[in-house]
């Protein structure tokens, strides 16, 4: 949206500092911080997606007029679409289902109408 | 909504060429955000399923990735820079950003080779098991962008020595940048969502 830019590419050195910044956040909170796994996890992605915004915003001028809004949408829509694939993928393939090869711990917490269990039925008999 | 040119917009901007073809690549990274949606997708489904190679976290060293990161990092800034210096009309501070992040470009390449046969020499290969499939298809996806990227900007750069600044050329130099930019993203939800998860999991 800058018209008319500033002589120092004052957006480009915060959002460099910004997202320095935030790799460090997101590092300390990985290793040396004692919340639990599953925080972590959402705390780090989070820093994720606030980084990518800036550099959307603030390196690629995805609000710059020169080219619509088109930019602005295909983005914002390709982000839906990866958060449901990755997360669909997950639920389909993994929820409720342990990697423990060892034990007998694939069968369910989550109902007895699970796809493992039926399939180990028919097996059985 | 844009067809009269106007001294106001940036050069890359000024013909309707540059513009549709600015917009064109743009859907061009949507496209690759579905593609690298679907390696991280698989990645994150595969995950754990080391079948006896060396775990992800025995491998992982923060170091190295948080080194990869900043050059990463630094040469998407480095690349914003030269979009600035674009702007304000000085080829030379163009070509001298743009070199100094086509350097950084393959310093992070360099440590990424590093860190692949440093894997393979401890027993983790894109055959090893279906977790480190998964990663090397995932890194290496993105690998293979930055060294098409790193190609890309020697072919502008010889471009921009011969041509200098006209509105073909920084068209094309925005949309090289914003492909460099567009990696750096990649990398951050690879840095998140495989390194640092990877360690703490």
């Amino acid at each position: 949206m800058e018209k008319k830019q500033n002589k120092y590419p004052v957006n480009h050195i915060i959002g460099f500092a910004l997202s320095i910044t935030l790799t460090i956040v997101a590092a300390w909170t990985a290793l040396s911080s004692d919340l639990p796994v599953m925080w972590i996890i959402i705390a780090i992605m989070a820093l994720a997606v606030i980084q990518a915004g800036i550099q959307l915003f603030m390196f690629m001028h995805i609000t710059e007029r020169g080219a619509t809004h088109a930019p602005w949408n295909m983005m914002f829509h390709a982000f839906v679409i990866a958060a449901i694939v990755v997360a669909g993928s997950l639920f389909t393939m993994s929820f409720g289902f342990t990697h423990d090869h060892g034990g007998g711990d694939h069968h369910d917490e989550s109902g007895a109408e699970s796809h493992e269990e039926s399939h180990d039925d028919h097996e059985g008999h | 909504m844009s067809e009269q040119k106007t001294d106001d917009v940036a050069l890359e901007y000024s013909t309707h060429q540059g513009q549709m073809n600015i917009v064109g690549f743009w859907i061009f990274l949507a496209a690759e955000i579905s593609l690298f949606s679907t390696l991280f997708a698989t990645y994150a489904v595969l995950f754990g399923r080391t079948a006896g190679a060396p775990e992800p976290a025995e491998l992982f060293e923060a170091g190295t990735v948080l080194i990869m990161t900043f050059i990463l990092l630094t040469s998407s800034f480095t690349c914003g820079l030269a979009i600035h210096n674009m702007r304000e009309g000085s080829l030379k501070g163009l070509m001298i950003w743009l070199g100094i992040t086509l350097l950084l470009g393959l310093g992070f390449l360099g440590f990424e080779i590093y860190e692949f046969v440093h894997y393979a020499h401890e027993g983790a290969t894109i055959g090893s098991s279906a977790f480190w499939s998964g990663f090397f298809t995932l890194t290496g996806t993105h690998g293979v962008h930055v060294t098409l990227g790193v190609g890309w900007m020697i072919a502008i750069l010889i471009q921009l020595k011969q041509r200098g600044l006209t509105a073909v050329t920084t068209r094309k130099v925005f949309i090289v940048g914003l492909y460099w930019h567009f990696l750096d993203v990649i990398w951050i939800f690879i840095f998140t969502s495989v390194y640092m998860i990877g360690m703490v999991v």
